[in-house]
């Protein structure tokens, strides 16, 4: 009996991700959610900037490659062209929250029935470890050495929070990966967040809490923990928009 | 074709669009290009297309990008300081070979410059504009007819070499009103292209819409193969004009408006006996080099006529290799020169010659 293999969804390419690197956890996850809900041959996946710049090696689904930041404009124009088909983003913080900033909050606020999947590690892991928008007061960086100063880098932006306060988009939720439980409810709210585009409800992201042994300077074992214990206070976890279920409610 | 209808160039610019089957427009508010937006906003809902007002000039190019990759025609229009926004995506459209249409309605810089007519995006335009090595197809309208023209060629060229393609028209040209005869609608036929993403349906390998290349070996490969592309292009596509060349010892050398105050100036000088002509060139890239060099057998001397300090005029020092005086005339910042300023160069090269 085959008790655990690989999503039909991944190809057998290698990961090229550093050791005890939650991406794996993370590819896994989407591909899960492909799989489950039949959608390998209509899905069409924007790869960003950054540590999952290969992404579209390891889906099998179809895939493009978006400049730093613009992966939500991407995603626009291939929904609007092809309606029918199932458009996913998969982001770092860098990616989204920096540079690409303008395109997430517009993309968010018009609805865009496309599904992001944003991958908060609260650092550039790519270059080399440099502050992100999301990296904690007092974090040392390559280009925090002395610890984010919040009086001259300013203050970790909440993507869940922001995004959340506007009218437009259908589904917001941060997770995390770091231990079983967090992954299943991860799992869920990946999983729902393509549901609600098969739906045609709409602009659907889950901000997944993550972690960077390599440049945050710690084994894997204590990088999950400090997710725990440093991450998940300032990025609480929960679902933070849900307009079904707000209209459910009324 | 059908009847006559008296248009706006950027208008033109946009029917024709639909009428080759575009039914994706993405842009951003700038002036002097906003009749097109305008337009598309009235006509897409209508015909099951999009039209869609991006957060900034870079989103816009970048959906451009994302429609592309799906095989559509697409497009987006802009005015210089928006067109520089658009760089990134253009050299990534570039890199990935897919095909779309960039309108640039110029007006003067640099910087946030005015928003009177220019040309002075010509270098931008025609040496590629963002990062890396590529071009664009660059289509240089003359009328109101031409925009509407070239914007059908320029779907047409893309698609057929998978190279984006870019409408450069300057201000005047935009916002004049002239009657133009626009061609059939074409039907909008969705063939699936074989490099598109679309879903592989389970039934093929996955397509890669991609300009990353990290082994050297395959990035040089690839760049080989667009350059191969090129040579064709330049090769098959590249178009002009000759205006009263046949027994010309003077060359007036021109595109866009200017090129139209230039044969004014061109037909004031035959009056005066001094046998002068034109070369419009219609393509920017590919530049018609050839029909240059070999005016350098028939003439004395040459005369650019450019919106700009000067860009066009290495183009045609290229081309015609040192061997005859290149003068300049120019206006720039917005303002036009007036035929008599094209006819004073024209006398001031041919020296007094009758």
């Amino acid at each position: 009996m085959v008790v655990f293999e690989k999503p039909k969804s991944l190809t057998d390419k290698e990961f090229h991700y550093c050791p005890g690197c939650p991406h794996g956890i993370i590819h896994r996850l989407v591909a899960e959610a492909i799989d489950t809900l039949g959608i390998e041959g209509i899905a069409i996946g924007v790869a960003p900037v950054g540590c999952a710049v290969m992404a579209y090696d390891y889906f099998k689904c179809d895939m493009v490659e978006a400049a730093h930041g613009r992966a939500p404009a991407m995603a626009t124009g291939i929904k609007r062209s092809l309606p029918e088909n199932i458009v996913f983003t998969y982001q770092g913080d860098g990616d989204l929250a920096s540079i690409g900033m303008a395109e997430t909050v517009h993309a968010a606020t018009r609805n865009e029935n496309i599904t992001v999947i944003f991958v908060n590690n609260a650092i550039y892991g790519m270059t080399g470890g440099q502050m992100a928008p999301t990296s904690l007061p007092g974090q040392v960086t390559q280009t925090s050495p002395y610890g984010r100063d919040v009086k001259t880098a300013g203050y970790p932006i909440k993507v869940a929070e922001l995004l959340s306060s506007l009218d437009g988009p259908a589904y917001i939720a941060r997770v995390a990966v770091n231990n079983v439980k967090h992954v299943l409810e991860a799992k869920k709210a990946i999983q729902k967040a393509f549901e609600n585009q098969i739906q045609g409800k709409g602009f659907s992201l889950v901000e997944v809490v993550s972690a960077c042994p390599t440049n945050w300077g710690m084994t894997p074992q204590k990088a999950l923990e400090w997710v725990e214990e440093k991450m998940i206070p300032y990025y609480p976890l929960g679902v933070y928009k849900d307009k079904k279920a707000e209209k459910e409610a009324e | 074709m059908g009847n006559k209808v008296l248009m706006k160039g950027n208008e033109a610019i946009a029917e024709a669009a639909i009428r080759a089957g575009c039914r994706h427009y993405f842009g951003y508010p700038i002036t002097p290009q906003t009749e097109v937006a305008a337009y598309m906003a009235k006509r897409m809902p209508k015909i099951g297309g999009t039209f869609l007002q991006a957060e900034s000039e870079i989103a816009a190019i970048n959906m451009v990008y994302g429609v592309a990759g799906t095989g559509r025609r697409v497009m987006t229009s802009s005015s210089s300081p928006g067109v520089s926004l658009k760089q990134e995506g253009i050299s990534y459209i570039a890199g990935s070979d897919l095909p779309c249409l960039i309108v640039d309605v110029q007006r003067g810089g640099p910087g946030l410059g005015g928003i009177q007519p220019s040309q002075s995006d010509y270098f931008q335009a025609t040496k590629g504009g963002g990062h890396g090595d590529y071009h664009l197809i660059v289509l240089a309208p003359a009328s109101v007819q031409e925009m509407a023209d070239l914007t059908g060629l320029a779907f047409d060229l893309a698609d057929k070499y998978r190279v984006p393609a870019m409408l450069l028209a300057d201000g005047t040209i935009g916002q004049m009103m002239e009657p133009v005869e626009l061609a059939e609608a074409q039907e909008v036929t969705f063939t699936e292209k074989p490099w598109a993403v679309t879903g592989t349906k389970g039934k093929r390998e996955h397509h890669v819409v991609n300009s990353l290349y990290l082994v050297p070996e395959e990035l040089e490969k690839k760049n080989f193969e667009r350059y191969e592309r090129y040579a064709a292009i330049a090769k098959n596509e590249t178009r002009w004009e000759s205006f009263m060349m046949e027994d010309a010892e003077y060359c007036v050398v021109a595109f866009g408006i200017a090129s139209r105050v230039s044969k004014n100036a061109v037909v004031a000088a035959r009056k005066e006996g001094i046998k002068v002509g034109l070369i419009r060139p219609i393509t920017l890239w590919p530049f018609p080099k050839q029909v240059l060099a070999d005016a350098v057998e028939q003439v004395k001397g040459f005369l650019c006529v450019e919106l700009s300090m000067g860009q066009m005029i290495e183009d045609v020092k290229l081309a015609t290799g040192g061997k005859r005086e290149v003068a300049l005339c120019n206006r720039t910042g917005g303002m036009i020169m007036s035929p008599e300023e094209v006819l004073e160069s024209i006398r001031k090269l041919a020296g007094g010659d009758k």
